[in-house]
């Protein structure tokens, strides 16, 4: 009973980092689908700083773990796992391109989407589920 | 006296400043620091889309292979996005800004020849609301869309998150195809068939 509590607590800081994390999403209009058309319209440098300054400051962030093996809050080594190349990043990265051009969204901003008002990107998020799960269905017959 | 009215005008002109929409170079960084902070409080790899996995897995596993694990011991994840949601809920009802959304006069050329005008959410509610989900277009722009996000980011094994933060951070190559493959499906869909759609 008493390690069930400290593992709910345990999630609830990811809890309070995702709000944080939702807020900024929010603020920062990253999860405004008129941002995100423009970006790919190349008609605003917003999005492109957006993710460039988060990508260099998440490098900085892993060099300095790795290079003083930083371990995490509990002392564990902290390890990173390698993404392994197959032709799903290809396939699947287009399919993702055109779903975020549509919605305006990608997975985290469609909740801070409903988060900030918009029901109907319930809808949106419903379906992304069944995608998700339709892949696992057919997963073993495409090519990867 | 004069102390604390200087206090609280300082207070009121940050709360203004804060309500404004944030500049990249804010955002960015602070997105940034996620990886760090998820890494240091509890060895976690940032990563969102595994959130609609850990869904399925949860909720309808029906019997498939890759909805067969633990799912219980990425709850973590999980309360992550129930964050991101919270999140959401605060920054609108708390620090809202009150102007609407600013958009390149291009694009807002663009969008009104479709009758798209209204840009008081971060949401074009014209096109995205309960009434144009069962029209062709609002289908084929939430439900589509959806899907297309779900099955595409899995396929990839990430999203933005996954691939083009976490991964380029860990200077992983196979998320820098996947990043670059993103960019040039949104750029399609964006420039060449978005257009067809809205104009449905």
């Amino acid at each position: 009973m008493e390690h069930r509590r400290s593992k709910g607590w345990g999630n609830l800081k990811y809890l309070i980092l995702g709000t944080l994390f939702g807020m900024v999403f929010v603020k920062a209009e990253i999860v405004s689908w008129f941002r995100i058309q423009e970006m790919f319209r190349l008609q605003s440098f917003h999005m492109y700083g957006v993710i460039g300054s988060a990508v260099v400051v998440g490098m900085l962030s892993v060099f300095i773990i790795k290079r003083f093996k930083i371990k995490s809050l509990s002392g564990e080594p902290i390890t990173l796992q390698p993404k392994q190349f197959n032709k799903g990043q290809i396939y699947g990265g287009l399919l993702f391109g055109f779903g975020w051009a549509l919605t305006g969204a990608c997975p985290g901003p469609l909740f801070a989407q409903i988060g900030t008002g918009a029901t109907v990107v319930a809808v949106t998020l419903l379906s992304a589920i069944a995608g998700t799960w339709f892949y696992g269905l057919i997963k073993e017959k495409l090519p990867h | 006296m004069r102390g604390l009215l200087t206090l609280l005008k300082i207070t009121s002109i940050m709360f203004e400043l804060i309500r404004q929409p944030w500049p990249w170079y804010v955002a960015g960084p602070l997105i940034g620091l996620t990886v760090p902070a998820l890494l240091l409080l509890g060895n976690k790899s940032f990563g969102i889309s595994s959130s609609l996995r850990h869904i399925c897995a949860a909720c309808i596993p029906a019997n498939i292979s890759f909805f067969k694990y633990d799912w219980k011991k990425e709850a973590w994840n999980l309360f992550f996005v129930a964050g991101i949601l919270v999140g959401g809920v605060v920054a609108a009802h708390f620090l809202a800004n009150p102007n609407p959304v600013q958009v390149h006069p291009k694009l807002a050329n663009e969008l009104a020849s479709y009758g798209v005008d209204n840009y008081n959410q971060l949401v074009p509610i014209q096109l995205m609301n309960w009434t144009s989900l069962f029209t062709l277009k609002g289908f084929l722009l939430m439900v589509f869309g959806g899907f297309l996000v779900g099955f595409g980011t899995r396929y990839a094994g990430g999203c933005t998150s996954g691939h083009a933060i976490m991964g380029l951070s860990n200077l992983q190559w196979p998320s820098l195809v996947a990043t670059i493959c993103f960019m040039v499906g949104g750029f399609i869909m964006a420039n060449l068939l978005l257009p067809i759609i809205l104009s449905l």
